[in-house]
């Protein structure tokens, strides 16, 4: 497995960490993986910035938001939308996982088991309320892109399962 | 004249994802259940997705002074150049998730080849698109055996849907003068070799869904040339509406 490390400036990096994922918002955008690189450059915050999905609407938002965060510390910022490599769930931080399942997200588990989950072939999804995987696949596709929608049979609680994309 | 064949070139992928995400988005609170309705805009928003980082490719090399948004809602219907497949209404369920099997398998075969383009720019899009291109035929595959090999009635209504769409997907298999050309650069693919793999693959599919394979011969075509369906013109209609009634309006 190719992990990329982003390249971000030090110094950018608590700034960049209040700035949170609209549709998540206990993920910072460093926690998600979507900074590829943020360097300042005379002055000027440049950064790039890579959707997770084609669609997702919330880039757009965590343009606006980056822009807004460095323009209170009378920055200017550069955001450019990059396609290459592309991201993969791979990139969302250890801690970023944590606070997802906090949240009531069940997040990504590596792509074999992934299939297995949604194919319903095993039953390896954790329920974010109780802890059981006695869960199943409800719908492919949750309320976002991202995520799926998964039913937990002994709580019978419904809870989003975020997609392994690799 | 390089430039232009390769506007053409993406355009000619990038329409079927705008149309076919249009038409999904018609479903958008009118799907027949939630989780399917939620399913078929979530497909809608990743093609529309791919779309825009095509357009906004196409707006950079084009010669004119376009943005994604000129090419997107500002074009005549006879400057689309998607296949008549994607732009076919969705009668019922059942035709939609033919429709987009029928797509599917295709765009998939197209991204993965697409990753070996001399393009840079296009192979970004494809290995991005693959991930999300491959979810989609997941689910449209599931969805055509389901109905297919379900009750009698959703059997005979997959039918009827594949029955009726069959005569679209030759039209995915020709080449325009553009994709020639970009096919001779080593840019551009071409679809025609894997017309067979991708008839074996529907095939395959179809069986296993206890549907049967249409033996017409009878192909029509016309969308990558411009010369659409009577469908098109009130698709355009709803698709457009807003840049044509308030001129240049931006979100």
């Amino acid at each position: 497995m190719k992990i990329i490390t982003p390249n971000i400036d030090l110094h950018l990096l608590d700034l960049l960490e209040t700035v949170s994922d609209p549709e998540i918002p206990v993920l910072s955008v460093l926690d998600l993986g979507v900074i590829r690189e943020a360097k300042e450059v005379e002055g000027v915050i440049k950064i790039k910035l890579t959707p997770t999905y084609s669609g997702c609407p919330a880039m757009d938002v965590i343009g606006e938001d980056l822009e807004k965060a460095f323009a209170e510390i009378g920055k200017k910022t550069e955001v450019e939308l990059v396609l290459a490599p592309a991201w993969t769930t791979d990139w969302i931080s250890e801690a970023g996982k944590r606070k997802m399942e906090e949240y009531g997200i069940a997040a990504p588990l590596e792509e074999t088991a992934d299939k297995d989950a949604l194919l319903g072939n095993k039953k390896l999804v954790k329920c974010t309320n109780c802890g059981s995987k006695n869960t199943r696949l409800v719908s492919q596709f949750g309320s976002t892109a991202c995520k799926a929608l998964f039913k937990c049979d002994d709580c019978q609680e419904p809870f989003d399962y975020f997609k392994c994309l690799k | 004249m390089q430039n232009k064949n390769l506007f053409h070139y993406i355009l000619g992928i990038a329409d079927n994802s705008l149309i076919l995400g249009q038409r999904l988005g018609e479903l958008c609170g009118h799907g027949p259940s939630l989780e399917t309705d939620i399913a078929c805009t979530n497909i809608s928003l990743d093609l529309i997705g791919q779309t825009r980082s095509y357009y906004q490719y196409a707006a950079k090399i084009s010669e004119e002074d376009k943005t994604e948004d000129d090419i997107a809602f500002l074009r005549l219907e006879r400057e689309y150049k998607n296949v008549l497949l994607v732009e076919q209404p969705n009668k019922h369920f059942g035709y939609v998730m033919g429709r987009q099997f029928l797509f599917d398998v295709y765009h998939l075969m197209l991204m993965q080849e697409l990753q070996n383009s001399k393009d840079e720019t296009l192979v970004a899009i494809a290995k991005k698109g693959i991930k999300e291109v491959s979810y989609h035929k997941r689910f449209s595959t599931d969805w055509v055996k389901r109905l297919g090999d379900g009750t009698e009635e959703s059997n005979q209504k997959m039918q009827e849907a594949i029955d009726g769409l069959w005569r679209y997907t030759d039209e995915l298999f020709q080449l325009t003068d553009a994709d020639k050309a970009m096919v001779e650069l080593g840019v551009g693919v071409d679809v025609s070799k894997f017309k067979e793999a991708y008839y074996t693959e529907v095939t395959e599919v179809l069986k296993e869904a206890n549907l049967t394979i249409p033996e017409s011969k009878y192909f029509t075509s016309g969308g990558k040339k411009g010369v659409h369906s009577e469908h098109m013109g009130y698709l355009l209609s709803d698709l457009q509406y807003m840049q044509r009634t308030y001129p240049n309006m931006k979100w």
